[in-house]
């Protein structure tokens, strides 16, 4: 989706605040956040791609200006709704609805070392030869999807040249909205500066991003 | 929205630009956790587990130790460029975020930038959670664009001839930069030369200084 989040590109955001002393966290409800979130997913009610999705569809003024921490607790809050794992009302009342059985989580804290080092890796088989090869010409296609994508504005319509290939990855655009892994071959496509920015950007300077078989048609 | 400064959870630093007083977003996040805890939906030592590891386990220096070893190794640093999800791991370093890795070097004549411009895709198991201004709007909006520019403000200039590549993480692929060994640094152990790359060298804003 066209949204605030994809905001390769853009001015007027402000300067970068480089400060090398800012701690990680800068208070202890930013720690749990992090965790909750975590955690929560350990239910596999949704996946990462929905709920980077999630996070896009934050309004874009209120994205704007909401923290990192507080767009992962609304994250956290509006996914667990949609699961059903909360109601309104709990969240409300911060009490569990009367008459709930207490549930088992699925992450106890003597797995979570585990979990952590094992990750989600998203590469896949697929028996679908790669379309692409290291050194083609591709274009970025031309999409404008409601939903979530990994492609962004800055990118569409441009060309760009194949630099690796990943192997099959799975496809957030699908993966997101829950149709699905639908892997993909996956590429790391080069575009020139120029090509994205015109010419007063670096000559020899060049953009890399990760793209997707279907992001892409030959040039 | 001013900041409660005297509010003990927000700390000296004007870090968001949040609506919300911190102390509210503090009794929501703990109106929240002994919900899902009541209904057993996480377990309380799961979340102490996760805060544990990433306040005091894992952060920059897993990575520090990763470009030490390429400096000092030539046979692993060329496992690194061929395979860095598999020579990370050789040093224990693995799992969430840093599931597929890939490590881009600093030459004479190039100069790596990480950036994730539609969120805040972060290689974890080698830096550990992004820097507030990795996940800010001003970083991710001009890094693509003007990457030069942005360098500049953390006070590094890279000269004209070098060619800046910025690595977009658009997909589960996670990028650490293998900064340039400076001069003066014959002979230092693993450990010393360790000591002296920063986080901000490996997302390739800064270089690491000759001694």
């Amino acid at each position: 989706m066209n949204s605030v989040h994809d905001m390769g590109g853009m001015h007027g955001l402000g300067p970068i605040d480089p400060d090398r002393d800012q701690p990680i966290f800068h208070a202890d409800w930013e720690k749990r956040v992090l965790a909750m979130n975590l955690t929560v997913s350990a239910w596999r009610k949704w996946n990462i791609d929905a709920s980077r999705h999630e996070i896009e569809l934050i309004p874009g003024q209120d994205y704007l200006r909401m923290s990192y921490y507080e767009k992962w607790f609304s994250r956290l809050v509006s996914l667990s709704l949609k699961a059903g794992l909360i109601t309104d009302d709990e969240v409300a009342s911060g009490r569990p609805a009367p008459g709930t059985a207490k549930a088992d989580p699925p992450l106890k804290g003597e797995a979570v070392a585990a979990m952590l080092a094992h990750g989600g890796p998203a590469n896949r088989d697929v028996e679908a030869a790669s379309r692409f090869c290291v050194g083609d010409a591709v274009r970025a296609r031309t999409i404008n999807p409601t939903g979530h994508t990994r492609l962004p504005r800055y990118a569409r319509g441009r060309c760009g040249v194949i630099e690796r290939h990943h192997g099959a990855h799975v496809l957030p655009d699908s993966n997101a909205h829950f149709r699905g892994e639908a892997p993909q071959h996956l590429y790391t496509v080069r575009f020139a500066a120029r090509e994205l920015w015109g010419e007063a950007a670096g000559a020899r300077d060049g953009v890399y991003l990760d793209l997707w078989e279907s992001y892409l048609e030959p040039a | 929205m001013p900041h409660d400064d005297h509010d003990d959870d927000h700390g000296h630093h004007h870090h968001d630009h949040g609506q919300d007083l911190p102390s509210q977003m503090a009794l929501r996040v703990k109106a929240l956790e002994s919900l899902l805890v009541e209904k057993g939906l996480v377990d309380p030592a799961a979340l102490d587990a996760i805060v544990e590891t990433y306040e005091h386990k894992v952060g920059p220096r897993n990575g520090a130790r990763v470009v030490a070893r390429a400096w000092s190794d030539p046979e692993y640093k060329a496992r690194l460029m061929a395979d860095a999800t598999a020579a990370i791991a050789e040093l224990g370093y693995m799992g969430r975020q840093g599931e597929h890795m890939v490590a881009v070097e600093n030459t004479a004549g190039v100069h790596n930038l990480v950036v994730c411009t539609l969120c805040s895709c972060y290689p974890w198991p080698v830096l550990g959670l992004p820097p507030v201004w990795y996940k800010s709007a001003p970083y991710r909006s001009r890094a693509v664009i003007d990457p030069r520019g942005v360098m500049a403000e953390f006070g590094l200039t890279v000269s004209e001839d070098v060619e800046v590549r910025v690595w977009d993480s658009t997909a589960e692929v996670r990028y650490i930069v293998i900064p340039q060994r400076p001069a003066g640094t014959q002979g230092l152990t693993e450990e010393a030369l360790a000591e002296l790359v920063s986080r901000n060298s490996m997302i390739g804003v800064e270089k690491v200084k000759d001694r």
